[in-house]
């Protein structure tokens, strides 16, 4: 299993404070994976990392083999769509093809045209008049004609109208099928993602704090709903990520390697947003704190 | 890249074209006139005579149009700096347009050098071409005033448009780069251009080559009057016009070549012209040789035994340098466009935001 | 030709769904032997969803010998569901509502009996799978 992205106790520094910090993570080809994370938590920092708009502090991070960046031909394996999906507010549709075009060595003419048509974008007109959505097509198209292996976007849906948000996504699906690339693709929507993922990675405050497959972080993961008294009872492999407990009661989730047999126990699956969350909820503010990276391989 | 940059700026580059083709035109028509008056006012005036009447008659010609212009041909450079050097790299900041370029397959410096090397190129074809028209149109009025080398006049004209329209680009673009914001990286770029070109000017253009000294008689000054000063009534000259050269700065010596004091000046006043020395110490001051209020036959006779002992002596720049200057000085601010430029590439492929 | 849609509050895990889904049109007889599946890209298109899932689901319906993949071409049913005979369906019937009776007089409610069948009808399931 080749990697598209590595980062080893990658870090990005802005003054006194750390955007990204002890960053390791091992992105595997050929899968959508979704970045997911609140607001300021480093997702940004670490895809610009990844496309080389960023150098790192402490760490390294390769990208298809490659340091980002390091060469044009490098720049033509990843396609890259910023928050925002800027655009030449001036230039028209079709001056952003010629763009691409004369940019990029790899650029194939059909796919561009094809999908403009498919998205019955007017090429005279100028990319500022474009409508959320269109400009978030016109980005895309602009990433993916080039035929890159893989596929950065930065919240592309962020800003959309569901409709748009949706016909996004649906493009999006369209050409992982057609092309075979794989895809990062960061949002702060889980519910975008449980659909259009296989991947999963967890970034808040900074920190990685979870990854793995989609299917297999919800198989090892349960809701236990039972006695507080129960606690002592469960086995010690156990992992909690979160605990909520009433005088009574307690409300776990958590990381399982073994069926939990007790009956005093309610066991349950757990969605991915759920699960998003509880990870989301654990803040280390001390990094040696921190229980050990979750990995869940296929 | 050079079409991509081609069709990025082409809009701007058809309004400037269209200015300049107005302007070449109006130039033209404007100059022909100029031209035929002066070649049968003028330059038909039989040599020896005193053509005065008819130079003074020239001069007044277009006075407005001609400071106009003049000034157009001092703002252009710091104009281009501020509209095409400012915003060629903070416009692509400000609207996030960087994260889209520098991601497409080609190195961040090779996307700069081109930009830069096009709108550096249109720069200077811009500022050859006004400096070129102005040049030639202006002519007659240099021919007749003979100070095409004094400042203001040496900015307008000759090739050093080219290199203040180089610098400014180049100021524009670093300000442009380091503060990423397009506003105020013009007002920078205008505020500084104006600091240098001043500076350069008035402190460093006098030094370019050690100027030249010659004695030329009192008279030769501008402006010749008395007044009182702290060491009691003395007399007061500008610097004399020496034709087609550069007269920077001037001091009234005595014969043996010593700088005359203004106590030596008023000692010797008070000896040889009593009658202006109680003249102005009665509070009429007299400025000027054809301005003498109370009597000229006095003021006259004043002025002659003074040069009898005192002559001056002109710091000056000789007309035989007029091209070395302009060259040199194109040279200096093109060279310091180059290092700025040199500055824009490293600074630009640091990323660090 | 079959549209599939997803209901991503089920809590059923998308590819299931789409199995679920090819497997209903068979036994109503809207997909029948011969008949071809929606390509991977016309799915994709328009759940946006992961192409990998559908590829899941529809190896899933070739292991269960439902379908087969013709490399370039798309995915073809090889084999009909038929529905169970309605004749079966009254014994059935019975043995469920004797089952239930027992299951309350040994005092289980509501909730534990839904429980206990989901429980044993997952395993079962899974071990038809495995």
């Amino acid at each position: 299993m080749t990697a598209v992205l590595t980062a080893n106790g990658l870090g990005k520094r802005y003054g006194r404070r750390w955007a990204l910090e002890n960053c390791t993570l091992e992105i595997p080809a050929g899968q959508v994976v979704g970045l997911v994370g609140p607001n300021g938590a480093g997702k940004t920092t670490l895809m610009h990392l990844a496309v080389g708009l960023l150098t790192p502090t402490t760490g390294s991070i390769e990208v298809l083999g490659g340091r980002p960046a390091e060469s044009p031909a490098q720049l033509g394996r990843v396609g890259f769509v910023a928050q925002e999906t800027p655009v030449y507010e001036s230039m028209s549709v079709a001056d952003h093809l010629r763009f691409g075009d004369w940019l990029n060595p790899t650029w194939d003419q059909q796919v561009a045209d094809r999908r403009i048509d498919q998205l019955g974008l007017d090429r005279s007109q100028k990319a500022g008049k474009l409508s959320g959505g269109q400009r978030a097509q016109l980005a895309l198209t602009l990433a993916i004609a080039k035929r890159p292996e893989l596929l950065i976007l930065d919240e592309p849906v962020a800003s959309l109208d569901p409709l748009a948000r949706r016909e996004f996504l649906q493009s999006l699906m369209e050409v992982v099928a057609e092309q075979q690339v794989s895809v990062v693709l960061s949002s702060h929507l889980v519910s975008d993602l449980e659909r259009v993922c296989d991947y999963l990675v967890v970034l808040v405050a900074s920190h990685v704090q979870l990854t793995g497959g989609i299917e297999n972080l919800l198989a090892a993961h349960v809701r236990l709903t039972g006695p507080r008294s129960g606690l002592e009872t469960l086995p010690p492999s156990l992992q909690i990520i979160e605990a909520s407990h009433t005088d009574r009661q307690s409300t776990l989730i958590a990381r399982v390697d073994e069926p939990i047999l007790d009956p005093a126990w309610l066991v349950e699956r757990i969605n991915l947003e759920d699960l998003v969350l509880a990870y989301m909820r654990q803040i280390q503010p001390d990094a040696s704190a921190r229980p050990h990276l979750v990995e869940a391989h296929r | 890249m050079i079409r991509l940059t081609l069709v990025q700026f082409r809009l701007q580059a058809i309004i400037v074209a269209g200015i300049l083709v107005l302007a070449a035109i109006l130039f033209a028509i404007s100059g022909q006139h100029l031209y035929h008056l002066y070649n049968t006012t003028v330059a038909a005036c039989p040599a020896g005579s005193d053509c005065s009447a008819a130079k003074d008659a020239f001069l007044n010609n277009h006075v407005i149009l001609r400071q106009l212009l003049g000034l157009l041909l001092l703002l252009a450079p710091a104009l281009l700096g501020i509209f095409w050097g400012a915003p060629l790299v903070a416009r692509e900041y400000e609207s996030g347009t960087f994260r889209l370029a520098w991601t497409q397959s080609i190195s961040r410096g090779r996307w700069l050098l081109t930009r830069v090397a096009l709108l550096g190129l249109a720069s200077v074809i811009v500022a050859a071409a006004l400096s070129l028209l102005f040049t030639w149109w202006s002519g007659p009025f240099v021919r007749i005033t003979a100070d095409r080398f004094n400042p203001g006049n040496f900015d307008e004209r000759g090739v050093v448009a080219i290199g203040y329209a180089l610098f400014a680009f180049a100021l524009g673009l670093t300000f442009g780069v380091v503060i990423r914001r397009t506003l105020p990286a013009m007002a920078l770029t205008l505020a500084s251009f104006l600091a240098v070109r001043l500076a350069f000017t008035f402190l460093l253009r006098p030094h370019l080559m050690a100027p030249h000294q010659a004695s030329m008689p009192l008279q030769s000054g501008e402006g010749l009057g008395f007044s009182p000063s702290a060491s009691g009534i003395t007399f007061s000259l500008g610097t004399p016009n020496i034709d087609n050269a550069w007269a920077i700065s001037s001091k009234v010596v005595d014969s043996a070549g010593h700088t005359a004091s203004n106590s030596a000046l008023h000692a010797f006043m008070v000896n040889a012209c009593p009658a202006i020395v109680s003249a102005v110490g009665s509070g009429q001051s007299t400025q000027g040789v054809n301005h003498a209020p109370a009597d000229p036959t006095v003021f006259h006779d004043c002025i002659l035994k003074l040069a009898q002992n005192y002559h001056l002596v002109v710091s000056y720049q000789p007309a035989s340098r007029y091209w070395t200057f302009q060259w040199t000085e194109m040279g200096i601010y093109a060279g310091l466009s180059l290092l700025l430029a040199g500055f824009c590439y490293w600074w630009v492929r640091r990323r660090i935001a | 030709m079959i549209e599939f849609h997803l209901d991503s509050r089920s809590g059923v895990s998308p590819y299931l769904q789409i199995v679920h889904q090819v497997r209903h049109a068979l036994r109503l007889g809207l997909l029948r032997e011969g008949d071809q599946l929606p390509t991977v890209k016309d799915v994709v298109s328009s759940l946006a969803i992961n192409p990998n899932t559908v590829l899941k689901a529809y190896k899933e319906l070739e292991h269960g010998g439902l379908v087969a993949a013709r490399p370039g071409v798309g995915t073809f049913v090889t084999k009909g569901l038929t529905s169970a005979p309605l004749v079966a369906l009254g014994p059935l019937r019975q043995d469920l509502q004797r089952w239930l009776a027992k299951a309350r007089r040994a005092g289980l409610d509501d909730e534990s009996i839904e429980a206990l069948f989901i429980d044993c009808f997952r395993s079962d399931s899974e071990e038809d799978v495995a």
